[in-house]
């Protein structure tokens, strides 16, 4: 077999497993619940198929191969285990089903409740990204520590810890009833919104966590999105994020400097994305249920009218930021909701909201601090201003944007 | 809980300092510094001389050993600590990331011994 043969295989095998991981494992795992054996057994399967595919060929249903590969391996598995008697049932189960798959590929697409089950209220908050990212994208510990800012060690622990809760814990695998759907649904939201990343774009206030996961958090929406097409939040979310990402090129300038919104060439916004997340939100206005994230998408859609006009229509994102405060108050918001007052009606009204806050809350949340700086500085208050952009800068974690800002503070 | 953030260079990193208060490169540490204190996560820091100033001393079986410069000839050195006062590694981590010496060099974070180790050593 020739070298270039091995080479497609193999990134069929890559193809392949990016597009079915979640699929395999949340089937692997739903009668189980045990997410940590089912990724095992898909591994196992996946490394079986390196060798396997250069030899015979790439089967016609590679998934539906992958999944008999690894009920197989998860058989072996349990039979090593020596749980023989706990499990039986699910042992014939699986080899029952194991019979069928020859037969026909299809089989029931459980991400949904993988995702509901990897942000479960008994499951840490902190936990359900990188259970997300895991479990149903199949990144490795080491790539999410990276981006959570937490050793790869402790990770993993943290991930093993959490998937012995789900399978011991009694989590079950489904779609929450009605009565608990909203805030159900919400904790995925916020758990994929999380792996996004961007917290707030505005006075080089900006959020690294998780920054390089945006394609990633893009990615589960639209797993979401097809799997619960009726709910508005879920378009919101998809909308603000494409909203986001649409900038991304105009947020650094050729030689890498840090571009602030407000000074980005909108022409380099990828039209597109903007173009596909009105579409969305537009979808999402049409069912009539408001929330928080097709709020922060509407003000993100403000701000795209600079594509075709040249200015920003600040008193209309006031009015987002105030509707989006009674439903989320968060530091993010009330600090977005005080630049944009700094827009609409002048810096000293911008200031008076950001005084309204809580100042033991603000000590280590650098946009309040990048967008005091910014509004000092507008009102000819230089001292101040620059003890403000310092607290930016040193809560500051982007190079960019320090440098950006200790340019500003002069 | 204190940890100490281990603040490493290489030597083009040394060779930008000018020891000259007004170095503009020292605007980004000024503001770093500031953000730990008014966050009220400071306990201490020093900076330390370029590594070819030190020397490195060790006693074998009673024989004195004098050598010149830094205990380990790694080509990162240790160029300086600070220590916070935080309620979890975590976010030890997070004012690692924060550090201006973690996008220029690396910054390791590790906590101090427990306190009752430390006041044996202290007497």
């Amino acid at each position: 077999m020739n070298g270039s043969n091995q080479e497609d295989t193999h990134r069929t095998v890559e193809r392949v497993a990016r597009e079915s991981y979640g699929r395999l494992v949340a089937y692997l795992s739903s009668h189980t619940r045990d997410v940590a054996s089912a990724e095992d057994a898909l591994s196992n399967a996946l490394v079986a198929a390196l060798t396997a595919w250069p030899r015979d060929g790439v089967p016609q249903n590679p998934e539906a191969w992958l999944l008999t590969t690894a009920r197989h391996s998860l058989i072996d598995h349990m039979r090593h285990q020596q749980v023989a008697l706990a499990s039986e049932p699910t042992l014939l189960l699986l080899r029952e089903e194991s019979t069928e798959m020859t037969l026909s590929p299809e089989f029931p697409d459980e991400r949904l409740k993988l995702l509901f089950v990897c942000a479960h209220p008994a499951i840490d908050p902190g936990m359900h990204t990188p259970l997300m990212l895991q479990t149903v994208l199949g990144l490795d510990a080491v790539r999410i520590a990276h981006a959570f800012l937490i050793s790869p060690k402790t990770m993993g622990q943290r991930l093993v810890r959490a998937k012995t809760k789900i399978r011991d814990g009694g989590i079950q695998f489904e779609v929450p009833p009605e009565r608990e759907l909203p805030q159900r649904l919400d904790a995925v939201l916020e758990a994929i919104y999380a792996a996004f990343g961007i917290g707030w774009d505005g006075m080089a206030g900006v959020d690294q966590r998780g920054r390089d996961l945006a394609e990633e958090a893009i990615w589960l929406a639209r797993v979401l999105l097809q799997l619960m097409p009726s709910e508005a939040e879920v378009r919101g979310l998809l909308a603000l994020m494409l909203h986001c990402e649409a900038r991304r090129q105009a947020r650094r300038a050729p030689d890498k400097r840090y571009v602030p919104l407000s000074e980005q060439d909108a022409q380099q916004w990828s039209l597109p994305l903007i173009q596909e997340a009105e579409g969305h939100l537009a979808e999402a206005a049409s069912r009539g249920r408001t929330g928080r994230f097709q709020l922060e998408a509407a003000i993100q859609s403000v701000h795209a009218e600079r594509t075709h006009n040249s200015r920003t229509e600040w008193s209309a994102i006031v009015l987002f930021y105030e509707q989006l405060i009674r439903i989320s108050p968060t530091l993010g918001t009330q600090t977005g909701h005080a630049a944009a007052v700094g827009e609409a009606k002048g810096p000293e009204a911008g200031l008076a909201v950001l005084d309204g806050l809580d100042l033991g809350v603000v000590s280590q949340y650098q946009p309040y601090w990048a967008v005091r700086a910014h509004l000092l500085q507008r009102l000819g208050r230089p001292s101040e201003a620059r003890d403000a952009y310092d607290r930016a800068i040193g809560l500051a974690e982007d190079p960019a944007v320090k440098e950006f800002l200790l340019e500003r503070r002069g | 809980m204190q940890f100490a953030l281990l603040i490493y260079h290489s030597p083009e990193e040394f060779a930008m300092r000018k020891n000259d208060y007004n170095d503009p490169h020292l605007g980004a540490w000024r503001a770093y510094y500031k953000a730990l204190v008014e966050a009220g996560v400071y306990v201490g820091a020093n900076a330390l001389e370029v590594p070819e100033t030190g020397t490195t001393v060790r006693l074998r079986e009673g024989k004195r050993s004098v050598q010149d410069g830094p205990f380990a000839e790694t080509k990162e050195q240790l160029a300086g600590f600070i220590i916070l006062e935080l309620p979890s590694v975590d976010a030890a981590l997070e004012w690692a990331a924060r550090c201006p010496g973690a996008s220029i060099g690396a910054v390791e974070v590790r906590p101090l011994a427990p306190e009752a180790m430390r006041r044996g050593f202290t007497g």
